[in-house]
């Protein structure tokens, strides 16, 4: 079976739906461990990276959570289709580039993917829908534990889990979550919340995580510190961070339409005409107005339309899945169009932006309508 | 002034960031500024993990004789982790303890795990602690002269430091 046949439909994946799924696209939590006594992927020479991936490779596949599992060694997939696990958000950039010696295991669900070999030998991640790191550490621990019986993990009594980077350490623990804020965007005010947030000593990356640029407003906020801290203390103090962001971003949205009405039915609107009747659009421009749309529909704007349509053009009309539905290779112009025409006939019966009037009576400026 | 990434191109592009009661000045040039997703106004947060990479290759600079330090298990040499700024295998901690030390300071909140623990480890942690209580007890026993309970101490010692023995780990890569 090749992972196109495993992975659901895009269709499928946008409907899976959690807690304040409005506003957070989804919880991850990912763990990092490693062998005691071998050399760390980035150091491994080949027949070592074999070695660990053989060694690891058959425990992860004998749990019983990833029964029926996807298992495949990195360099018998393609571009595409790392490409494809990237925009899914299943794989990371850095696992992307592995070949010979690097692994993927993945649950029929894909809410559990365990990278081997990456920047560490496990990498393994628990995904949910919706805010629930709860929910997605419980799931990663488990795992965890049954694996540490048939692993001999790298583990010092005072530094924990030893990682490749001195910044995994510790609980190697990496707890996040994506957010889509374009409310604080528009006003201008996310730059102040990064700054909040970076001083409780959380990050704030882009899109497809580490060095990347925070496409469609979409943010993904994570902890940095590993190491003097119980994982527990560590989802709780991120959940908290999360439910005020949230607070934050629904306060932005009604701010926005009660002050500045137009300003918000502008961005909005404009990103229907444009997304409905381009004929030719560059993937970052369309997740820019994706975004603008998904608040529209946010907001009740577009009659015939629901979260679930867009975010699934969200994941449509990335490079990789688009490309996909083609045979031959398309150069980037000719993406252009085909995403263009995708999305004029995926958007056919869509209703035209129809913005409710704010309930209170609006400011002035607002009432010549 | 040099960009401190490459060190070759004039820096242009200068952040400063107080982390805790440190202040962490880089100056860099474009180019790498780019690279780094400084230069783009949206992400300022980049920064983070520019200062902590930054950060950790100075720490390892400024550690006397680090570069010269090699891993006796896998030949990583602190000049290694300089340019990569990840480690060889997991034995490099205790290899560039010393170097690590500040590092690991002023990256995490504590410099002690406090977090999971394998199940193993945890039962020899406990094995430990009963062994060095039976020493203590046996110890006494010996001082008080009752020979008796010394003998049966000295059984359960040996009990426990078998089932250490046993515990230890059975998969050696």
């Amino acid at each position: 079976m090749t992972i196109h046949e495993f992975l659901s439909p895009p269709s499928e994946t946008a409907r899976r739906s959690g807690p304040h799924d409005r506003i957070v696209l989804s919880s991850r939590v990912r763990l990092a461990r490693n062998l005691r006594g071998l050399a760390f992927p980035g150091w491994a020479k080949k027949p070592e990276r074999l070695r660990a991936l053989e060694i690891i490779r058959p425990a992860v596949e004998s749990l019983p959570q990833l029964q029926g599992a996807f298992s495949e060694t990195m360099d018998n997939l393609g571009p595409l289709d790392k490409q494809i696990l990237v925009e899914r958000h299943l794989i990371s950039c850095e696992h992307m580039a592995k070949g010979v010696g690097s692994g993927l295991v993945l649950n029929k669900e894909e809410s559990l993917c365990v990278m081997i070999n990456e920047e560490d030998h496990l990498r393994m991640q628990a995904l949910r829908p919706g805010l629930q790191l709860r929910q997605a550490w419980l799931a990663i621990d488990q795992v965890d534990s049954e694996l540490e019986r048939k692993l001999d993990y790298a583990f010092g009594p005072d530094l924990g889990y030893l990682t490749a980077c001195p910044t995994n350490l510790g609980t190697g623990i990496r707890v996040s979550a994506m957010l889509h804020l374009p409310g604080l965007v528009l006003a201008e005010q996310i730059n102040q919340i990064i700054a909040s947030v970076n001083k409780l000593g959380l990050a704030v990356r882009g899109l497809y995580g580490e060095g990347t640029e925070a496409l469609g407003n979409v943010f993904q906020v994570s902890n940095q510190m590993t190491l003097g801290e119980v994982e527990t203390d560590i989802v709780e103090r991120l959940n908290k961070v999360l439910l005020q962001i949230i607070e934050h971003e629904e306060n932005s949205r009604a701010k926005l339409l009660e002050t500045k009405p137009k300003f918000v039915f502008n961005q909005t609107g404009r990103a229907y005409g444009i997304l409905a009747n381009a004929h030719s659009i560059t993937s970052k421009e369309t997740m820019n107005l994706l975004s603008m749309l998904r608040l529209g529909v946010d907001l009740g704007e577009f009659p015939g339309a629901d979260r679930a349509l867009i975010d699934e053009l969200f994941i449509m009309t990335q490079p990789g899945h688009l490309q996909k539905q083609f045979t031959e290779k398309l150069p980037a112009d000719e993406r252009d169009i085909i995403r263009a025409d995708m999305l004029r006939e995926r958007l056919r019966h869509v209703g035209r932006s129809n913005p409710k009037a704010p309930s209170s009576g609006g400011p002035a400026l607002d009432k010549r309508n | 002034m040099l960009c401190m990434i490459c060190k070759e191109n004039p820096a242009k592009v200068h952040l400063t960031q107080i982390v805790g009661d440190k202040m962490q000045k880089v100056d860099l040039c474009e180019e790498c500024a780019k690279k780094k997703g400084v230069n783009d106004p949206s992400a300022g947060f980049a920064l983070a993990d520019l200062l902590l990479g930054l950060g950790a290759s100075q720490e390892i600079a400024q550690s006397s004789g680090g570069e010269d330090i090699k891993c006796p298990n896998c030949g990583f040499t602190g000049a290694d982790f300089k340019k990569a700024g990840r480690l060889g295998c997991s034995q490099c901690y205790q290899t560039f303890a010393d170097s690590l030390e500040g590092l690991l300071k002023t990256m995490h909140k504590g410099t002690k795990h406090v977090g999971k623990v394998p199940i193993a480890l945890r039962h020899s942690r406990d094995l430990s602690e009963r062994l060095k209580h039976l020493q203590k007890k046996l110890e006494k026993a010996v001082t008080a002269e009752d020979f008796e309970q010394a003998a049966s101490l000295r059984d359960e010692i040996k009990a426990a430091k078998d089932q250490i023995e046993h515990l230890a780990p059975k998969l050696t890569p």
